[in-house]
């Protein structure tokens, strides 16, 4: 479903990819864990399609096409959704508004009639009690005025609303207490199926105690320097990133 | 300057010739006029006009819209209407009231909404106890020059208790002539105690020629009264307005300013209410999109003069373009105004390299035991929200209009009247470039 072969990326002069392979088949749960600074975020985004990024080698086919060459809302409409380590607030765009305008254009590009408002707000009601969350917050701003907590919910909630193929968390587990915690590992087991692929992108292994990955891989400055089974997050845990590092720094 | 000066002191000789009876308003009128001659036209030098400068209204010779009556149908004015307002409307063209245009609607038992040029002659003791006592023509130039020439605009009388439940529309229409034309409509409104109106002003034009409306609103708002203004500049982009609203607040009385500026050359919006009473609230709410050439100026003066008043400021403007953007927002807290709370934001958004804004709040407090807080914002469109949209599937032009309506849309929510706030929303969105996009989401 998803190959990253040899994935080089920076930010204005600084490199952060250096090299990234990474296959990821479809009913697949990955993890990619790291140091702070390994250049986890930045592949999330330049998953999602971010500009400030720039590949300067390496590709990335995700269903046989090139997803470098499609902008962020082609890869929206094509099953592409990522989960933001840092939601932004949209001051003035109604939730509501926001979610039946994503909802509509992906299920247009998919060939299912759009929804009106009815249909729309039965659907969402739905979703938003699985997450328990408030409705209320449908009357709000984009994610105007909401806690941590409630903005790495309202992420979850929009990616079981959007239903895509490919899910990329970044860092969603950070900050959040315990019950969230669970509530969103919940929200990502419902969302595990044999049609569609997860990458969590985490720094601690705390989720994953909830979400069970296929894979664990470790990045370190730009590259995947170790990959395993899901008890390899435990021995990260036990061990720390410095056991990693020092075998990258070794190896190279 | 004296030149043009000059040619307004002939046509007040004129005018003043030309009225007959309100005999009692003579001494008011040439107390206006001797004051423009002082005074004359502001310039840059002044503090308060530092930003605008009018020397393009100066330098027109407008004639006196008096002179020249046009006739218009209700086909003409048909794309003007208001879904969904009510019936209460007066419609002036070129600054007369068209009665065949109106429909004064039942505003109720005892209140009255007419043309001031009726109330000249139905309700002289009303306006000689309250006409001209507010707007200050002593010291500013565009006040006198309206208070000299004023005939005609709308008068609302609310009498005590009652409740104008549908808005009031005020509907000024300016047409094609043959020489740039000024009007000086003159509004009078006023609530008695435990009263409550909703007023629209809406300015807009026929044709896209040169002309100058010059306005004057005095409102008084009795004790416990609730009044909403809701003012609407859609003016054609050669308009030049000038508009004033002063706003008397009694005791625990309570008033929301709305303005929509979309339309114009040259505009320049006073707003200044006075919370004379004891326990007053306002609200000043405005959104000012310029593009093209356009100028807006907006200048707000707040007066707390009594203990335990609330003023909100809030204007929000998007200037595309070459437009200029003005905020000026003064507030001045008396000295025996204690426990005031007053608050001013300021948010402007500009699209383009060109477009310009100026804001500067100022803070005039005399009282020892008061809150103020003032704050001002100038930016870009968000990239990181265009994007997070864009990430959902939402195309980039239509997350642009989102973005650019979610900013207007701050300040339209706060207009509590769902049929106004609603023809403001199409209005806004017809503004934004790729506003067609917002009516699928919307």
């Amino acid at each position: 479903m998803l190959e990253i072969k040899n994935l080089h990326a920076k930010v204005g002069d600084h490199k952060i990819l250096k090299g990234v392979n990474l296959k990821v088949n479809v009913g697949e749960v990955h993890s990619i864990m790291g140091p702070n600074g390994s250049g986890k975020s930045t592949l999330a985004q330049i998953l999602a399609g971010r500009e400030t990024y720039e590949v300067i080698e390496g590709e990335i086919i995700y269903d046989g096409k090139n997803l470098l060459e499609m902008p962020p809302e082609e890869r929206a409409c094509d099953g592409v959704f990522m989960a933001f380590q840092y939601p932004v607030e949209i001051p003035g765009v109604g939730s509501a508004q926001f979610l039946k305008a994503a909802l509509n254009a992906i299920r247009k590009v998919r060939g299912l009639e759009e929804l009106d408002a009815m249909e729309f707000l039965a659907l969402v009601k739905e979703k938003i009690k699985d997450l328990g969350m408030d409705e209320k917050l449908l009357h709000r701003s984009v994610n105007e005025g909401f806690s941590g907590g409630e903005k790495k919910r309202n992420e979850i909630f929009q990616m079981a609303l959007l239903e895509p193929r490919l899910c990329v968390m970044d860092e969603t587990d950070s900050g959040l207490d315990i019950d969230a915690l669970k509530i969103v590992a919940k929200g990502v087991n419902d969302l595990r199926s044999p049609e569609r692929a997860i990458i969590i992108v985490t720094h601690y292994q705390r989720l994953l105690n909830y979400v069970i990955p296929d894979y664990v891989h470790v990045l370190v400055d730009g590259q995947i320097v170790k990959s395993g089974g899901k008890e390899l997050a435990l021995e990260l845990e036990e061990k720390g990133y410095a056991w990693v590092e020092e075998g990258a720094g070794a190896a190279r | 300057m004296t030149q043009e000066k000059d040619r307004y002191l002939e046509s007040f000789v004129r005018f003043e010739k030309a009225i007959s009876g309100q005999d009692w308003l003579r001494p008011v009128r040439q107390a206006a006029i001797a004051r423009f001659a002082e005074l004359g036209f502001p310039t840059t030098g002044d503090e308060d006009w530092r930003f605008t400068n009018v020397a393009p209204i100066a330098q027109t010779s407008f004639k006196l819209a008096s002179d020249t009556r046009i006739e218009l149908t209700p086909r003409e004015i048909a794309q003007f209407a208001f879904p969904g307002l009510g019936d209460i409307q007066l419609v002036f063209v070129n600054g007369r009231y068209a009665p065949t245009l109106s429909s004064p609607g039942s505003p109720g038992h005892g209140v009255s909404v007419r043309s001031l040029a009726q109330a000249f002659k139905d309700d002289r003791d009303v306006l000689e106890q309250h006409l001209a006592r507010y707007a200050g023509y002593h010291y500013e130039a565009f006040s006198a020059l309206n208070t000299a020439f004023m005939e005609d605009g709308a008068f609302v009388h609310v009498p005590r208790g009652r409740v104008v439940e549908k808005p009031i529309r005020l509907l000024y229409v300016s047409t094609a002539t043959d020489e740039p034309i000024m009007t000086h409509p003159r509004n009078l409104i006023i609530l008695d105690e435990d009263s409550q109106a909703v007023i629209v002003e809406d300015y807009v034009s026929l044709g896209a020629e040169v002309y100058f409306s010059n306005v004057v609103t005095e409102a008084v708002v009795g004790q416990n009264s609730v009044l909403s203004h809701y003012m609407i500049e859609q003016e054609s982009k050669q308009a030049f307005n000038v508009s004033t609203l002063r706003i008397e607040q009694g005791r625990s009385s309570n008033v929301a300013s709305h303005t929509v500026l979309l339309g114009g050359a040259l505009v320049r919006n006073n707003v200044h209410p006075v919370l004379a009473g004891e326990g007053g609230e306002c609200l000043i709410n405005g959104l000012f999109m310029g593009t093209g050439r356009q100028h807006m100026d907006n200048f707000m003066r707040v007066e707390h003069a009594s203990p335990h008043c609330d003023s909100r400021q809030f204007y929000q403007g998007i200037l595309d373009g070459g437009s200029h953007g003005v905020f000026s927002g003064r507030i001045i807290v008396h000295k025996d105004a204690q426990k005031t709370d007053a608050k001013q934001t300021n948010n402007n958004l500009l699209l383009s390299q060109e477009a310009q804004i100026d804001s500067k709040p100022q803070l005039e407090i005399y009282a020892d035991d008061v809150k103020c807080t003032h704050g001002a914002t100038i930016g870009q469109i968000d990239e990181d929200a265009i994007f997070y949209l864009r990430s959902r599937g939402i195309a980039e032009d239509a997350a642009r209009a989102m973005l650019l309506f979610g900013f207007a849309n701050e300040s339209l929510g706060r207009m509590k009247v769902d049929s106004i706030r609603k023809q403001l929303e199409a209005l806004v969105a017809q503004w934004l470039p790729e506003g067609k996009l917002l009516e699928e989401v919307r």
